[in-house]
Formats: C-alpha cells, structure tokens, sequence
C-alpha cells in the first residue's frame, strides 16, 4: 500500500493533465484530454491494433536483449580472465561504446532490410557493451582467495570461473543488464519510428503524422508504462538474486 | 627423535628446500620477500610461522599450498613436487574467504561436491562438521549475516571437511576480537586433536603460537629467512597453562626475538 501512495503525484499529473485540456488551456491537438487517450486506448485493444504491433516490438527488444546479454556476459568475463581475449577486444569496445547507437539504424537497415532483422541486430548491438563492461569489471573484481579457495577445494580452472567469478561478476553484470535494458526501449521506438511496418515506434510515427494525437498519445502511455513495468521486475529479480548480499 | 629420524630418512610430510621467492609489484621495484628458506614438518605435527609483518610468512604458506610457483628451491609434500593447489592441503585465510553468495552449509558442501561424494553422504558431513564447530541453526545464514568468529569458524569446518591430510592457516584469528580470539584458539586445539592432521600455522601474535603449535619458526624481517626453530610443547588440556612459569618464559624468550625482527622492518619502511 506503501509503495503506490509512493506514485501518488502520478495522480496529480494526471488530473492536472486532464484539467488543462478539458479548460482548453492547452490546444487539444498538443495535448488531448487523458480521458479520450483511454478511451482510444480501449479501442486500440479491442480492435487488437496495439497487441499485434506490441507483441512485434516486445519480440524485437526480447531478442536483441537475450543475445546481447549472452553475447556481452561471455565477452566480459573472458575478457577479464584471458588476457590476449582482452588485448584483442579491448581498444574496439573502448572505441565503440560512446558511438550513439541510433546512428547504425541506417547501416542495419541496409544490412538486414525493414523487417525484425535490422531492429533485433541493432538492439543487440547497442545493449551489448553495457553488458560486456558489466561482466568484465565484475569478473576482474573476484577476490584471489576466493579462487585460491576453490581451487584448493579440487576445482579445475573451468569449474573455478563458473563457480567464482561468474557469481562475484554477478552484482556488475546486474546493472548492465539494467542500462541494456532501458538502452532496449530506445532503440526500439527510434528504429521503429523511422524504418518499420510494425511496431510500437511505427504506430506513434503513422498515427501522428495523421492526426489522430488520441491514439498516438495512447501508444506513447503503454511504451512508458511497460518500459517502467519492465524495469520494476528486472529489479526485483535482481534483489532475489543478490538477496546474500543482504 | 621422531621428527629428526623422519628428516634424515626423507620422511618428513612437507619438505621446503631453500625456497626462494621474489616479489614483483606491478609498479616498482621487485622485493626478495624469502631468502633460502628451508623447513621440514612432520605428520601430525603443528608448526607456527612467527614473525613480523612482511616478513614473508604468508608467501611461505601460499607456495606451501601451490597458490604461487616455486621459482627457486623445491618444496614436496609426501615425497611429490608440489605444483599447484591440491584438495591434500586445505587452507584457512584471515578474511575468512567464503563464498558469500553459499549459505553456511553451501560453503561447506563445495569441497564435498568438488570430490564427487554421493549426496547423502556429502549432506550428513557437512551436518556432522557444522556441529562440530557449533554452528547449529545458521546452517541457511548468508556470510553477510554472521559474526566474524562464526565466518571463522564455518571457514574452518569448510576445510575440515572434505578431510585434506595438511591444515594451513593464515592469521585466521588475526581479524577477531580478544575474546572470540581466546575462544577460537582452544576451539582450534580441541578439533584438531580429534581430528589430527598437519598444521602451518602463520601468526605475528607470540602468545597465540606458544600456545598453539609443537615448534614455532621465527622468521627474520624481510628477506624472510628462518631465524630458529624453537620447541614449545606445552599441555594443552591445562586450562592455566597461560600462567605457568614455564609458558611465561617460553613467551617471553619468542618476544624477544621476534622484537629484534619487528624493529629491524620499522626500521627498513621508514623513508
């Protein structure tokens, strides 16, 4: 109960929101009354319009996340165990990872064409390094004895980074998989709204550029909600997991 | 006897022959942490490492256990080269070293799955030696949620557990209060007596060695080298054994000597 008094200003924005348009303060095309964007959002639903494209687009995230976690995890935690793994990868990273990632839409797109392709390869791309930076800086923090621990304990060397520093990277790799997963969102919508046939980004850029600002503002609310519910879970995932961290 | 018969016939458990070992920082000079050290200990048999810090008493430890190369000299334990860590010698570290993500008994059951024991054997052990060290009821407690003497002492049942023949132990009081300290030290004497294995033993506290082990090496202020060895056999079963004259003096002569090192490695950090 404590925790959704917490989002009480939320209720706030909302009033103020639906006063504002309703008293014509604001021009109704800028910002249309709350009450009309629910109302066009019901109809989204029961149409089945915003389900076919967010399913779309939750399979594009869903997908260049996973690999980019795979990817990135493996990449970081080799990176920090087998130095010429690291004298090989490190400068690209370093060079890569301040790119903003928006600007390979054009190259995916080229690459893999308008489809899933290009939006799963560019997610992948730009949620990888977090990722990658995460694992490493995790890995290479695992305490020496406690490898010297297991390896007494009659762990072999792969055994050792399984059971040792994959879990002391643990808490880092964590948090860039939280970055990875905002970065997802993102790049999500801004290569949908501009090269796509479906997709959440594609129906805000298809319903603006048509007037009909009810339904686009609908959309823009279930991107917003579901990027903060998507958050929310990770992080109580991510409590459950550290939970011996206490 | 036993232990000079065992030496002369190569018998001796762990045999470090001049070992030398050179430090190498990863910025500046490289230190010659050991000088020609050689120490021979006997099965059963529980050896202190006395000396000042830095002196070289812990990377005498950590190469005893294969966790450092041996560059120069040899070390064997029973008569095989020693070339990396093995589950016949178990250690104990200072800063406890578990895993913190393993309950108490994960801990203690890692040793046990690494040497592919059956389940129900390996969980019965584990229940036996969490026990043993008095740890009943925090069998599901994380290390972040224990005391510094209960992090000890379930490293120390982890080691135990899966039996290595060889016990080295860091300073593995150095991080406790007085009083679990004292504790912990009768403790440690009473389960290896039930339990009897070798013991390395590294301390800086003279009391703590006197008490503990058969013989204390001394060792000299960096480069470490073995000063002497001198024998302290004491009762351990007495309770007053701290106050007897003999202890006393066998404390104090140790302090002497190791107060000559502690003041030569003051001497050596100041600018």
């Amino acid at each position: 109960m404590k925790q959704l008094t917490r989002y009480l200003p939320l209720v706030l924005i909302a009033v103020a929101w639906e006063l504002a348009a309703r008293f014509e303060l604001v021009s109704t095309t800028a910002l249309p009354p709350l009450s009309a964007v629910i109302a066009s959002w019901i109809d989204m639903i029961k149409d089945g319009e915003l389900i076919t494209n967010g399913l779309s687009s939750l399979f594009r995230a869903g997908a260049g996340l996973a690999l980019a976690v795979f990817v990135g995890a493996i990449l970081g935690i080799t990176m920090a165990w087998w130095k010429p793994v690291n004298v090989l990868l490190a400068p690209i990273v370093e060079v890569f990872y301040p790119l903003p990632k928006s600007a390979l839409i054009p190259v995916t797109v080229i690459w893999l064409g308008f489809g899933d392709g290009s939006k799963i390869l560019l997610i992948f791309l730009g949620c990888m390094l977090p990722v990658t930076i995460g694992a490493f800086n995790g890995a290479r923090s695992s305490e020496q004895v406690l490898v010297w621990s297991a390896r007494s304990m009659g762990a072999n060397r792969l055994r050792m980074l399984w059971d040792v520093v994959v879990p002391s990277a643990m808490p880092e790799l964590l948090n860039g998989i939280r970055t990875a997963l905002a970065l997802s969102f993102i790049l999500l919508v801004s290569s949908e709204l501009i090269v796509a046939q479906r997709g959440f980004g594609f129906l805000i850029g298809y319903l603006g550029a048509n007037g009909n600002y009810d339904a686009m503002y609908a959309v823009v609310l279930t991107v917003a909600f579901l990027g903060f519910a998507a958050d929310r879970i990770y992080l109580a995932i991510t409590r459950r997991t550290l939970a011996w961290r206490e | 006897m036993g232990t000079l018969l065992a030496a002369m016939t190569g018998q001796a458990q762990i045999v470090v022959n001049s070992v030398s070992h050179m430090y190498r920082p990863p910025r500046g000079r490289e230190v010659l942490a050991l000088d020609q050290v050689s120490l021979e200990v006997a099965n059963r048999e529980f050896v202190a490492l006395l000396g000042p810090s830095g002196c070289g008493k812990s990377t005498l430890l950590y190469l005893i256990g294969g966790f450092l190369p041996v560059e120069k000299g040899t070390i064997l334990v029973d008569a095989a080269q020693v070339t990396g860590p093995g589950p016949d010698r178990g250690i104990v570290f200072q800063h406890f070293a578990l895993f913190p993500w393993k309950t108490v008994r994960g801990n203690i059951l890692y040793g046990l799955e690494r040497q592919n024991m059956p389940k129900e054997e390996r969980e019965k052990r584990a229940q036996d030696f969490i026990e043993l060290v008095g740890l009943t009821g925090f069998e599901d407690s994380y290390p972040s949620q224990l005391s510094g003497g209960m992090r000890q002492r379930t490293a120390i049942a982890r080691t135990l557990a899966f039996d290595p023949k060889i016990l080295l132990m860091d300073e593995p009081f150095g991080a406790l209060d007085a009083q679990t300290r004292e504790l912990m030290q009768s403790e440690l004497l009473r389960i290896w007596q039930r339990t009897p294995k070798t013991v390395i033993f590294v301390t800086h506290d003279v009391q703590e060695a006197v008490y503990l082990a058969d013989r204390v090496a001394v060792m000299s202020a960096r480069p470490g080298r073995i000063k002497t060895i001198v024998d302290t056999k004491f009762d351990k079963n007495d309770p007053n054994i701290h106050k007897s004259k003999a202890f006393v003096e066998k404390v104090d002569e140790l302090w002497n000597l190791v107060k000559v090192e502690a003041i030569k490695a003051q001497g050596k950090r100041a600018p």
